[in-house]
C-alpha cells in the first residue's frame, strides 16, 4: 500500500478526548458526523480544512486515554490516509488498524516531517519520504497488513468466517 | 527460563504450552466487559452476520456512562442494549441501578485470579488488582469476540514496580500511582504488563490495589496487576462466581525492567491540567482556587475513599464557592456508606450525593464544567475538554486532598485536617 498526502503535524500525547470529545461518544453514531468533530479540542480548524488523503503526523503516545474507537473512525471518515507517530497508545493502534486506518510508527516523525509538506509512504516496504529525506520505518507485520488489506477487522472477520456455520469458532 | 504472569495466562488462554514476548496469539477470554457502548457493539456484531453470540455466560454488561439516561438519545442507546441482552440471552447484565462497571464487575465476582478479561473500556486494567489479566480493547474487537469467541493479543514485556517503605498518614494508593505516572510519563509503560509489588502494595487494601491497576492505563500499560495474597482471597470469599487458580510470575521470570521507589515521605500528589503525567507535590499547587470537587469514579469511589473524605469533612462545611459532588462507585458502596454514617457526614458538610455511575468524569452529564472553572477530582483523567468544556481545567488528587480542598476552596494539603 502506497500513500501520498499533505501533513497536519501535532505534538506528544494527543489523547482520544481531544481527538473525539467524550460528550459526543453516545450522542453521535453516524461516522460522517463523527468526522465533523475530528480533533475538535486540539485543532478546531482541522475538520473543516482537512482534504482526503491528508496525513496526521505526531509525536509520542498518539491516541492515549479512552478506548473509544471513534477516535480512529472520525479521522478515517475525515479522509485521513494514515497516522504517522513516534509511538502509539496500544488501544488506539488496535482501533486504527481495525478501522482500516494505517498507523505507522516513525521514531523521528516530528524531527523530519514539517506541517503542510507533502510526503509519501510505502507501507509494505517501510519507507517514508519527506523533504528532509528518505527514512526507513518498521514495515507493518503480515498479520496487521492482512487486516488493513481487508479494510479492517470486521470485513476481515467476515472473510474468515465465510462459508463456516455461525459460531463454529466459539469455545 | 521462568515465565511471567502475562506469559503464563496468555499461553493458557491461547492453548499453547508456552508463549514468548512479542508473539501474537489468538485468545479466548473468560469474561468480557462492555458498558453503554454495547449498543454500538451490538450493531457492529449484527453486521458481521453471526446470529448468536459465542457464549451468553461470558459477557458482562454494565450501564454506567450516562445513568439514568440524560436525554432521549442516551435513553434510546440503553433501550437498544436491553433488547440485545434479551435477544441474546446474556446472563450478566447490570442496569442503571448497579454502579461503575469496574466496581460492579469486581464486586459481583467476575474478576478472578488467573482469568483473561477483555473489556471495551481503557480502565479494564482495574481487575489486575485481583490477579486477573485484564486489558482494554475497542468496540469492533468486542463485536468480533461476540461473534467468534477469540481475539488476537501480543504477548507483552513486563515491568515490575516495587513500592518500598511506608506511605505516610493521609497518603494513599492514589498518591503513589500519580507519583509513578509523573516519574514514568504517560507512555512510560506503553504496551507493557506492570506488576505492582513490594511492602507498600502488600499493605494496600484490594480497593487501593484497584486504584493502582486502574491508573496503570495512564502510564500506557496493557495490564496492571498484583499477585493474589490473603487479602485477595478474603475479598473474593463469598463473591467469586467460579473456582479460580492463582497465577504469579516465576522467581526467575524475565522482566524487561525492575523499578523500585521508596514511598516513605511521599507528599500528596496532584496531576495538573491537561495531562495525567503533569504531576507535582500538593505544596506546589496549594492555594489554587477550585469551583468543583469530585469524589468518586472507578478510581476512587469505594467506601474507603468516601470514608476518607468524610473524616475530613465531618463537622466542617464545604466552601460556599465550591460544589462538592460525591459518586459512590456502586450501589453496594452506597449502601455501606449509608450504614456507616458516611453519607450523612458528607451531606451535612454540604456535599451533593449523586447516584452510582461515571458521572461527569467523561463530560456526558451530572456536573459538567463551565469555561474558566477548575475542578479537583479523584478521577483518572484531566485531558482538555474531559469534563465537557474545553476552557475548563481538571486537577487530579486523592479523596483526602479533594475533601480538604473543598473545605478551603483552594487546593490544600490534607495534613492539617488529619
Amino acid at each position: 500500500m502506497k500513500l501520498k498526502g499533505r501533513v497536519w503535524k501535532y505534538g506528544d500525547d494527543v489523547n482520544t478526548d481531544v481527538i473525539f470529545p467524550g460528550k459526543y461518544t453516545y450522542t453521535i453514531t453516524d461516522p460522517k458526523e463523527m468526522a465533523v468533530h475530528a480533533l475538535e479540542d486540539l485543532d478546531p480548524g482541522f475538520a473543516t480544512n482537512v482534504k482526503p488523503g491528508d496525513l496526521v503526523v505526531a509525536g509520542r503516545n498518539f491516541g492515549c486515554g479512552s478506548s473509544r474507537e471513534q477516535a480512529a473512525t472520525c479521522l478515517k471518515e475525515a479522509g485521513v490516509g494514515a497516522v504517522i507517530a513516534e509511538s502509539f497508545s496500544r488501544i488506539f493502534f488496535r482501533n486504527a488498524i481495525n478501522q482500516g486506518l494505517p498507523a505507522v510508527q516513525f521514531k523521528d516523525a516530528t524531527k523530519h516531517i514539517e506541517p503542510g509538506e507533502e510526503i509519501s509512504i510505502d507501507l509494505a516496504a517501510g519507507v517514508i519520504t519527506s523533504r528532509a529525506g528518505t527514512f526507513r520505518v518498521p514495515p507493518l507485520s503480515d498479520f496487521v497488513s492482512g487486516i488493513l488489506e481487508d479494510g479492517g477487522l470486521v470485513p476481515h472477520t467476515k472473510k474468515m468466517l465465510g462459508g463456516r456455520s455461525c459460531g463454529s469458532r466459539g469455545r | 527460563m521462568g515465565k511471567t504472569f502475562a506469559e503464563k495466562i496468555l499461553a493458557a488462554k491461547s492453548g499453547h504450552r508456552e508463549v514468548a514476548v512479542g508473539q501474537i496469539v489468538d485468545v479466548s477470554p473468560d469474561a468480557t466487559l462492555s458498558h453503554d457502548n454495547t449498543a454500538a457493539i451490538s450493531k457492529i456484531f449484527e453486521g458481521i452476520g453471526v446470529e448468536k453470540i459465542w457464549d451468553p455466560a461470558r459477557p458482562v454488561i454494565v450501564l454506567d456512562h450516562c445513568v439514568p439516561a440524560a436525554t432521549e438519545k442516551y435513553a434510546a442507546n440503553h433501550k437498544t442494549i436491553r433488547e440485545f441482552v434479551a435477544r441474546q440471552g446474556i446472563e450478566n447484565f447490570y442496569d442503571v441501578n448497579a454502579g461503575v462497571c469496574h466496581q460492579v464487575f469486581a464486586e459481583k465476582g467476575h474478576a478472578l485470579p488467573g482469568r483473561l478479561i477483555l473489556g471495551s473500556d481503557s480502565h479494564t486494567t482495574s481487575y489486575g488488582a485481583l490477579g486477573a489479566f485484564a486489558a482494554g480493547i475497542g468496540r469492533s474487537e468486542m463485536a468480533v469476540i461476540f461473534a467468534t469467541g477469540t481475539l488476537w493479543l501480543r504477548v507483552p514485556e513486563t515491568f515490575r514496580i516495587e513500592l518500598a517503605g511506608t506511605l505516610p498518614a493521609g497518603v494513599g494508593a492514589k498518591d503513589a500511582v500519580l507519583f509513578l505516572i509523573g516519574r514514568l510519563g504517560a507512555d512510560g509503560a506503553l504496551y507493557r504488563a506492570v506488576e505492582f509489588a513490594g511492602p507498600v502494595v502488600e499493605t494496600l487494601s484490594v480497593g487501593g490495589r484497584m486504584t493502582l491497576c486502574n491508573m496503570a492505563a495512564e502510564m500506557g500499560a496493557k495490564i496492571g496487576y498484583v499477585i493474589p495474597d490473603a487479602k485477595t482471597r478474603e475479598w473474593l470469599a463469598g463473591r467469586a462466581r467460579a473456582d479460580y487458580e492463582e497465577v504469579g510470575s516465576d522467581p526467575d521470570a524475565e522482566f524487561e525492567r525492575v523499578l523500585e521507589f521508596d514511598m516513605s515521605g511521599l507528599s500528596p500528589q496532584v496531576a495538573k491540567p491537561h495531562t495525567v503525567d503533569n504531576v507535582c507535590d500538593v505544596e506546589k499547587v496549594a492555594g489554587t482556587r477550585i469551583h468543583q470537587a469530585l469524589v468518586g469514579t472507578c478510581t476512587n469511589g469505594r467506601l474507603e475513599d468516601l470514608a476518607a473524605a468524610a473524616r475530613i469533612l465531618a463537622g466542617r462545611k464545604v466552601d460556599p464557592g465550591v460544589r462538592l459532588l460525591v459518586f459512590p462507585a456502586s450501589m453496594e458502596v452506597y449502601r455501606e456508606a449509608l450504614d456507616a454514617g458516611v453519607v450523612a457526614r458528607l451531606v451535612d458538610a454540604g456535599g451533593v450525593i449523586m447516584n452510582p455511575g461515571c458521572g461527569p468524569c467523561l463530560g456526558a452529564h451530572e456536573g459538567a464544567l463551565a469555561p474558566g472553572e477548575v475542578c479537583l477530582s479523584t478521577a483518572n483523567r484531566n485531558f482538555r475538554g474531559r469534563m465537557g468544556c474545553r476552557e475548563a481545567e481538571v486537577y487530579l488528587a486523592s479523596p483526602e486532598t479533594v475533601a480538604a480542598s473543598a473545605v478551603k476552596g483552594v487546593i490544600t494539603h490534607p495534613a492539617e485536617f488529619l
